[in-house]
Formats: structure tokens, C-alpha cells, sequence
């Protein structure tokens, strides 16, 4: 998949992330801030790269602002940057790209 | 070298603060101790006065200099201008190298972070510091140590000289011209002055500073004119709707009402639960749940409470008003119905942080206690509890009276939800210790309760009482299942605080923090294997 435009998806409540997603310059440019660094940085960024493999991006800048939210909620804030920066709102992999 | 709960304590730490590694809660039970007095400049004059005009003059007439001690309570809490009123004073001075011995700070401190930028604080003796004062101390502003002591053992380390303070600054909700001080009453009532009984007694020069000036004199007074220097009159000591930040009001978070009523159904199937028994509860909002389930049992059953202790707030007020509980004795006052109740229930009690808590005496009602209930940031598999380091690894919290309770009481029950945020409460090992886990009984969560190993009594107790019993093994790799395995925190080298278990021992230490770094990127399988 190839970034658009830039997108946001989530919110800065606890336990929730926001994820900014732009157009990238031949690579994935990652930039994390977040509540629980310490504890789940490496972690978030290991769910980061899995999820954009998983979408097939591999050009893009991704900062994610979190406040310690869980997994399933990085990727999920993710896949709805990522869908948003292509304008995609029908159609989804329910089950395939998005897991 | 290693101490009784598994942390290494620096060679450098031990050999700079003279202290040694924790040896455990009981190794001081029954030894010696020489206690030390402080220089005392008498009154024999009748001229009558002790009135001082200003801040200025007092710190003139105290002779104060550089590299002194001077103390201070947090019986104001978020409300307290005296310390700041103190130090703007002594910073226009021009005074250097101060230690800073506090019940304890806050974020209402924070005007006083510039000075220990610019070196005219060096040193932080408290339970703990919140706000702005633990971000610096954690970014390694303080130039020397900061040591974090429970209540109880603030009062061992200044009845000991371990620490001593060369002048108390004591703020007083009123006072008389000759130094009879009182927490009730006043613009910036408070309560009780318990933090204060040992600064008034130990230090060398000891000021009274008061908004209300009453008439001589000023009776009962919880501290005497026998202690007291020198009286200053100001505006304004505390903004009275800060004092009393107050307790949680009555909750209606399902997760922390299902803790409560774990808590309950624990306390009330121990055998320390019968007619006269003593209790201590936190302000949280599972604390307050907890209380108010209790008192229906104890009204069902006619159980009546002996005493309770510590940080009052209402809900343990009314259990005295109906006569539920005999005598409440009061070192701290978290709310204005209990400010209001020592003053109108004569079961109420005032007692000295000494009398509460120090274990360097000859025994605290800490000591009396059946039950405590308190909260902590993480608990581990070994029971050791934080209280002090936040998941950043910035100071963020205090000791308080956790680890004196802790120790004192027959049943000490951690209450913590097993998760806050992504941060898992139940862990393999905390980031600091600060009370520990050898007299941490039993920790209640939204998914069940861990009973410590040592107590079969308990697990016998609660035996068949449809309790959710659950390993402390258990009940983290729940937590974990959830959040994830968490990573440590990063600290850097250098040590800026001491984390000083009750007798002065370092239990354990914290280091400055340092930005979070990744893990260096595994580089892909593809990428390494060469092809041709």
C-alpha cells in the first residue's frame, strides 16, 4: 500500500494512542512518544513494524503519540491511519491486511 | 553490596551516608538506642514576648548560615505557603548548601525548584516529593542526596541526630506571643501538628509562624511555649481550600468496588476480626468502598472497632460518631469533616507522627494495629511494594506511613487494581522497593487476592470462604497476559535519592533518569545473507 496523505487515527486518552501516518521518503521513518516507553517502547515499535508489513507499506512517516495502550489498539489505530491516508472506507480486509 | 531484599546498594552510597544495607523490618527489635538533644538558648527574662516582625528578622536572630538544616510539616498538604514564604526569604539572602528536612513536599513546592538549581538547596530530606521538586531530583538537579524516610522514621533519624535541624519552621493554625501552638482553629485550620512534635522538640532554633494570634494562653496547645523560639505573624499560612484536598468521594468504579468488597470479605473471615479490633485505611476511593462495606458488617455482627489510626478522613469519622469505633487517634487530617471532628468528638485524638510510627521508641500504635489497608504503584512476586518511583522512573510518590504501618500491623493488605494504564501493578519486580515484602500480607486486585506465602495462618483462615485465592505468580501473569511482559526502566549512573527502610537502613536506592532508547533494530534475515 502507498501513503496518500497524510492521516490520524485515535485519540490522546489513556489507554489509547494516536497515530499520525504521512507520506515517507523511501522508508519507514517511526517516531514514538509515549506514556510507557520504559516499560513497552521496543514493544510498541515491534507491533508498529509488524502491522505496516502486514499492510504492505514500507514508504511512510509514522509517529505514534501513546498513553499506554494495549496491542490490539496500536494496530488497530495503524490500520485506521493507514486507511484513512488512501480514503478507504468500504471494502476492508476484515480478516486479511486487518487482523 | 546486597541487602535483605535483594538490591545491590552502591559501595560509594553506603560509605558517603554512613548507612547500612537493610538487614530486615526486625533487626533493631530490642537493641539500644542513644538518643541526642538539641542546643537550647533559655528564657529566664520576664520580658514576656517571643514576636518577631518579620521572616527577615527571625532568620537573623536564628543566625542562620550556610549548609544549616531547617525543617518543615505538610500538615497544609496543597495549601502550604510557609515553606515557600521561608525559603523566598532565605534565598534573598543569599544563604547556600541548605538541607531541606520536610514531613514532606509537594507541587505546591514548586517555586523552590530554582533554588535548588542554583545551589542554595543541596540536600532533600523527606517521605517523598511530588511535582515539580521529583522531576528535578530525578533529572539530577539536587547536588547532593535525596533521602526519603517514612514518617516514622523521620522522627527515629531526628530523635537520633541522625539528622539534625538546626531550625524548625513550624506553621501554626494559631499561636500565642509566647509559642503555644494549635491546629484547630485559625483561617488555615489543619487539624493536628503531628509532624511537627519532633521538630519542636529537637531542633536547636524552632519558629512559630501563624496567621491567627490568639490571647495567652492558647490552650490545649498541641505544641508548648517550652519548645518554641520565636512567633511571626504573616497574612496568610495555608489557602484553606487546598488543606483539605480530600478523600475520593463514595465510588462508583465497579473494578475498585469489587476490590473493596474482596478486601472486606478478607478482613472480616481473619481472626482479627472480632470486638475491639484496630484499623487503618488509605483515602482512595477501594479504601473508602472497603470502609463503608465493613461498618454494615460490623453493625450486623455488633463488632465494635478498639481504635483506628493515621490519615483520618470522614469515613472513619462517622464510624467514631456512631459509636462504631471507640477512639480514633489522628496524625494527619485529609478532609475538612475530620478537621471538624477532633475538634467536636472528644474520642478523637491528636498523637506525634513519634507516638504513630517511629520504631526507634518504645513502641508505636503502628505497633497495635490488626489491619492496614493501603495502596501501592507495584507490588511483585515477593511482596515488596513501590511507593516512591513512578513507571518513568521519576519520584512521584512518598513513603508516608506504608512501610511503618506495614511492619506494625497483625494484617497488612495492599489494595491495587492489576493493571493502571498499560503499567502492570502485579510484577516480577518493582522498580524501587520501598516497603518491604516481608511485611506485606496480602495484596487485593480486581482479579483476585495473593496471600504471602509465610501466612498460612491466613490461607487457612480464608480456606473454603469462596474467596478469589490466587498465587501472586498467578495473578501477574494475568496482569502480563494483558499488557504484555514490561521492559525495566531505563535509569542512568549517577544515584540522586535514598530510599531509607524505617531504621535508616537503605532499602534501596534511585538513579537519575535518562531518555528512553530503543533496543538496537535486529537487522532482517534478508538483508544480512549476502547473495551473490
Amino acid at each position: 500500500m502507498e501513503i496518500k496523505k497524510p492521516a490520524v487515527a485515535g485519540t490522546m486518552e489513556s489507554s489509547d494512542c494516536m497515530v499520525t501516518v504521512e507520506p515517507g521518503n523511501g522508508s519507514i521513518e517511526f517516531t514514538l512518544d509515549s506514556t510507557v516507553a520504559h516499560q513497552f517502547g521496543n514493544q510498541i515499535r515491534k507491533v508498529t513494524m509488524e502491522t505496516l508489513e502486514r499492510l504492505d507499506i514500507d514508504n511512510v512517516k509514522i509517529s505514534i503519540v501513546d498513553k499506554g495502550a494495549l496491542d490490539c489498539t496500536v494496530k488497530a489505530r495503524i490500520e485506521g491511519a493507514v486507511y484513512r491516508s488512501v480514503d478507504q472506507y468500504d471494502n476492508l480486509p476484515w480478516g486479511g491486511a486487518i487482523k | 553490596m546486597k541487602n535483605a531484599v535483594g538490591r545491590e546498594i552502591p559501595q560509594e552510597i553506603l560509605k558517603k551516608t554512613g548507612k547500612e544495607v537493610f538487614r530486615g523490618t526486625h533487626y533493631y527489635d530490642g537493641k539500644p538506642v542513644q538518643k541526642v538533644g538539641p542546643k537550647t538558648n533559655v528564657v529566664i527574662n520576664n520580658n514576656g514576648s517571643k514576636l518577631v516582625d518579620t521572616i527577615h528578622d527571625v532568620l537573623v536572630k536564628c543566625k542562620i548560615k550556610n549548609g544549616m538544616t531547617l525543617s518543615f510539616h505538610h500538615h497544609f498538604r496543597n495549601g502550604d505557603k510557609v515553606l515557600n514564604m521561608v525559603m523566598a526569604e532565605v534565598h534573598k539572602m543569599g544563604i547556600k548548601n541548605l538541607t531541606i528536612c520536610a514531613s514532606s513536599l509537594g507541587a505546591q513546592n514548586d517555586p523552590i525548584i530554582p533554588m535548588i538549581e542554583d545551589g542554595t538547596i543541596t540536600n532533600i530530606e523527606s517521605s517523598g516529593v511530588r511535582g515539580g521538586i521529583g522531576q528535578a531530583i530525578s533529572e539530577g538537579k539536587l547536588k547532593g542526596l535525596a533521602i526519603m524516610r517514612s514518617h516514622g522514621g523521620r522522627v527515629r533519624a531526628i530523635e537520633t541526630g541522625e539528622s539534625h535541624v538546626d531550625i524548625a519552621f513550624i506553621g501554626a493554625p494559631t499561636a500565642d506571643e509566647y509559642g503555644n501552638l494549635n491546629a484547630n482553629g485559625g483561617k488555615a485550620d489543619c487539624g493536628v501538628l503531628s509532624y511537627s512534635a519532633v521538630d519542636a522538640m529537637y531542633a536547636d532554633k524552632v519558629v512559630a509562624i501563624t496567621d491567627t494570634l490568639v490571647p495567652f494562653p492558647n490552650l490545649p496547645a498541641q505544641i508548648t511555649q517550652t519548645y518554641v523560639d520565636y512567633v511571626v505573624v504573616v497574612d496568610e499560612i495555608g489557602d484553606p481550600a487546598k488543606i483539605a484536598t480530600g478523600a475520593a468521594k463514595p465510588t462508583t468504579d465497579q473494578r475498585k468496588l469489587l476490590m473493596a468488597k474482596y478486601c472486606t470479605d478478607f478482613v472480616i473471615n481473619t481472626p482479627y476480626f472480632k470486638d475491639g479490633f484496630s484499623y487503618q485505611t488509605g483515602v482512595g476511593g477501594a479504601s473508602i468502598a472497603s470502609t463503608i462495606y465493613l461498618a454494615e458488617i460490623m453493625r450486623e455482627r455488633n463488632i465494635h472497632m478498639g481504635f483506628g489510626v493515621g490519615g483520618i478522613a470522614k469515613p472513619m469519622c462517622d464510624l467514631l460518631d456512631e459509636g462504631l469505633c471507640r477512639v480514633l487517634v489522628d496524625t494527619q487530617d485529609f478532609d475538612q469533616p475530620s478537621i471538624e471532628n477532633i475538634r467536636t468528638n472528644p474520642n478523637h485524638y491528636y498523637i506525634t507522627a513519634g507516638e504513630y510510627a517511629n520504631p526507634f521508641n518504645k513502641g508505636a500504635y503502628v505497633n497495635k494495629l490488626d489491619f492496614v489497608i493501603l495502596a501501592s504503584l507495584e507490588v511483585d512476586v515477593n511482596f515488596n511494594c513501590n511507593v516512591v518511583v513512578g513507571s518513568d522512573g521519576v519520584i512521584t510518590g512518598a513513603q508516608g506511613g506504608h512501610p511503618d504501618t506495614a511492619a506494625g500491623a497483625k494484617c497488612t493488605i495492599v489494595i491495587t487494581p492489576i493493571m493502571q494504564g498499560r503499567i502492570p501493578s502485579i510484577c516480577t519486580e518493582v522498580t524501587t522497593v520501598t516497603t518491604p515484602g516481608e511485611d506485606v500480607d496480602v495484596v487485593v486486585t480486581d482479579y483476585g487476592i495473593a496471600i504471602n506465602p509465610k501466612r498460612k495462618d491466613l490461607m487457612e483462615a480464608v480456606k473454603g470462604k469462596g474467596l478469589p485465592i490466587k498465587t501472586i505468580e498467578e495473578l501477574r501473569d494475568i496482569a502480563y497476559a494483558i499488557t504484555g511482559e514490561p521492559e525495566k526502566v531505563q535509569f542512568g549512573r549517577r544515584v540522586v535519592g535514598v530510599i531509607e527502610a524505617r531504621d535508616g537502613s537503605i532499602i534501596d536506592v534511585v538513579r537519575e533518569i535518562k531518555p528512553f532508547e530503543f533496543k538496537a533494530e535486529k537487522k532482517p534475515a534478508k538483508r544480512t545473507a549476502k547473495k551473490k
